[in-house]
């Protein structure tokens, strides 16, 4: 069957035949993407993002503390209080304090006393955490608001 | 009137056993070669394998016996899993309870725990070296080649097995691994955060959260790895698994060298077992429908091939005991490790993953996206595509056919060697750029570290083998030899070189105390 520039035509139980499994592949198609929608809840569960480490006068200025389940080093300075996380930038781990700032144990990145990194594959600086004062007066941390790296901030 | 139906009754009655007997089991066991190849090919369970088999199959060296104790470890696992599974719950509560449980109250749950954990680290070993050997003896030529990908993707399949298992434990090697291994997923962050394009698209985050259902390591992500470890993977890896069988039988049985097997050279003594004699076959079949060659080889066959049942069956067997009898071995005398529960407050230090993923730590320390994901990403397209860019025929079935391939494997191996020591050995040593120049770009950092170089310095060489041999053999030869000495190299560096906070030891006797 062809026309009359020898073009083959489809038959039209072809062209049926694409149609129907054409509409099938899409129904399939449809129902897999909204089967792995099922897998993005739209409330994720995660820990609390902003939480009181104590009032201010229990970080005398020129010490450092961390606060363990928070996974942050609190720095206490003349100019004012600074929170940095301690889960590093590169895969996740909780970087330990030391002596020359902070070592990563699970891959080997080091960064110095305010977070910067020295060495390693981390490929950017410690998280410098925002700060505010709750009405009862004690520090208030928020974990998904960052501050310049430096930045000492009056509680 | 002889028979009432009274005595119908009682006679089928009494031959019920033998009627029951002979339904299932048919004519009982065979006794001639035919009918034995009759059962084979008759019986469900033994169908995957073929009525006859070549000799040179059955050479040990020829296999190793690889591909079927990556089988059966694969069935040692199904089986201690679903044990486990008795008393295993998954939830971050219960979960390390249940292990202890299993280990101190039910009986034998502690060996069962030691051979599930033996079985996984050797089927990881098996399939490896199972791919080692199918490359070395050319066997992924011509219409092979899909089922080296199916092998591909079954090696995945099977780290993928191990990885999801290493959490549920919830102990804390498990639980660091898998923060680990879910922020290497979120890692490309690492690239879209260089460029400023985070916010608008984030693939690294996605991935994140279809690993975790959740931000961080918890029960959402405890519970999907539990379905992914016990129910999609297995069943994937299953489906697999009977297309690559499906696949060797349609693709004429294990490569081998086409012409006659040399006398002497076959496993099993042939023809020797005596034939009872029998009625011919009740089925005919015209010579050409059955050939698939341009001309029949008649005068071949069965001259260079043995029945499976006994000589293959046999062989399997064994395969099958030796496997079960190491897997026992193993797990009565090496405890599977349970370290304390969960913490997310302190990693462990060092915080090592299993041994096959040491490489991957190694090369994850230079940079998380190039070493986890952009690194691995290309050596799977590497080792998937080597069917397709070499199309040279080969004899297959024959390690290092040529004296060549020999050559330049050795050369390879050396070459490797060298320069993957030589990428652990300068940074360790000299530093890398950001202690030479701290204010580089970090997307720089990125993409220009140790492992980017090792694998661009084995492209390289893998080029210019094909360059100066003209053989395509040849270079997929130093594509996949560079590949698996520079994972052995890094493997052992990962495993005895490093030590607290991933810091460089000659032994384990001088890391600090603390």
């Amino acid at each position: 069957m062809s026309d009359e520039l020898g073009r083959e035509a489809k038959p039209r139980r072809e062209f049926l035949g694409i149609a129907g499994v054409a509409a099938a592949g899409l129904a399939a198609l449809g129902a897999t993407a909204s089967s792995l929608r099922s897998l993005m809840p739209k409330a994720l569960p995660e820990p609390t993002q902003q939480f009181k480490i104590g009032s201010a006068d229990e970080f005398p200025p020129g010490t450092d503390r961390a606060v363990p389940d928070r996974m942050v080093l609190v720095m206490s300075r003349p100019e004012g209080l600074a929170v940095v996380s301690l889960v590093c930038t590169h895969l996740g781990c909780i970087v330990q304090v030391n002596d020359d700032g902070f070592a990563c144990p699970c891959h080997g990145s080091e960064f110095d006393g305010e977070g910067r990194v020295k060495t390693g594959p981390a490929p950017r600086a410690l998280r410098w955490l925002a700060l505010s004062r709750s009405p009862d007066g004690a520090v208030v941390v928020d974990a998904s608001v960052e501050v310049d790296p430096g930045t000492y901030q009056q509680v | 009137m002889g028979s009432s139906g009274f005595q119908v009754l009682k006679d089928n009655v009494r031959a019920l056993p033998r009627n029951l007997r002979e339904s299932i089991l048919g004519e009982g066991v065979p006794k001639s070669d035919r009918g034995r190849s009759r059962a084979v090919f008759a019986n469900l369970f033994l169908h995957i394998h073929p009525t006859r088999v070549h000799a040179r199959t059955l050479k040990f060296t020829q296999t190793f016996g690889l591909g079927m104790i990556s089988a059966f470890l694969m069935g040692i696992l199904t089986l201690t899993g679903v044990l486990l599974m008795v008393y295993y719950k998954p939830s971050t509560a219960l979960a390390y309870d249940s292990i202890k449980d299993l280990r101190y109250v039910v009986p034998a749950g502690r060996l069962l725990r030691n051979v599930h954990r033996w079985a996984a680290h050797l089927m990881v070993a098996a399939v490896i070296l199972h791919m080692v050997r199918v490359f070395y003896a050319a066997c992924y030529k011509k219409k092979r080649a899909m089922n080296w990908l199916v092998g591909v993707g079954l090696f995945g399949l099977t780290l993928g097995l191990s990885f999801t298992g290493y959490l549920l434990p919830w102990d804390q090697l498990g639980y660091w691994a898998t923060k680990i291994g879910a922020n290497l997923a979120a890692s490309p962050r690492e690239v879209t955060d260089a460029l400023g394009i985070t916010a608008i698209f984030d693939p690294g985050g996605i991935m994140r959260t279809f690993l975790l259902g959740a931000t961080e390591v918890g029960q959402e992500a405890l519970t999907r790895f539990y379905l992914l470890h016990v129910v999609v993977l297995p069943a994937v890896l299953t489906i697999l698994m009977a297309v690559h069988f499906w696949r060797i039988r349609k693709d004429g049985g294990l490569a081998r060298p086409d012409g006659p097997t040399p006398a002497g050279k076959g496993a099993a003594p042939i023809g020797t077992e005596p034939n009872a004699p029998e009625a011919a076959p009740n089925k005919t079949y015209g010579l050409m429908a059955v050939v698939k060659d341009k001309t029949p080889a008649t005068d071949l066959d069965p001259a260079d091939t043995v029945p499976s049942w006994p000589y293959l069956l046999r062989y399997e067997l064994l395969l099958l005991m030796g496997t079960v009898l190491l897997c026992l071995v193993l797990g009565l005398l090496f405890d599977a490790p349970l370290k304390n529960p969960a913490n997310a407050m302190v990693p462990e230090n060092p915080a090592k993953a299993p041994w096959y993923f040491l490489g991957l730590q190694e090369i994850v320390s230079y940079s998380a996206f190039m070493g986890g994901v952009a690194i691995p990403t290309l050596v799977i397209l590497a080792l998937a595509s080597i069917p397709y860019i070499d199309r040279e025929k080969e004899d297959a079935g024959v390690y290092f056919a040529s004296k060549r391939s020999l050559r330049v494997a050795i050369q390879t191996a050396i070459f490797a060697l060298v320069s993957s020591a030589m990428a652990v050995g300068i940074p360790v040593t000299f530093g890398w750029i950001r202690d030479w120049s701290p204010d580089i770009p970090q997307l720089v950092i990125t993409l220009i570290n140790p492992g980017t170089l090792l694998v661009l310095a084995f492209a390289i060489w893998s080029i210019v083998v094909v360059w100066r041999t003209r053989s395509t053999r040849l270079g997929a030869i130093a594509v996949f030899t560079s590949y698996i000495v520079g994972f052995l190299v890094l493997t052992y560096v990962g495993t005895y070189l490093r030590g607290p906070n991933w810091d460089f030891f000659w032994s384990r006797s001088s890391w600090p105390l603390h």
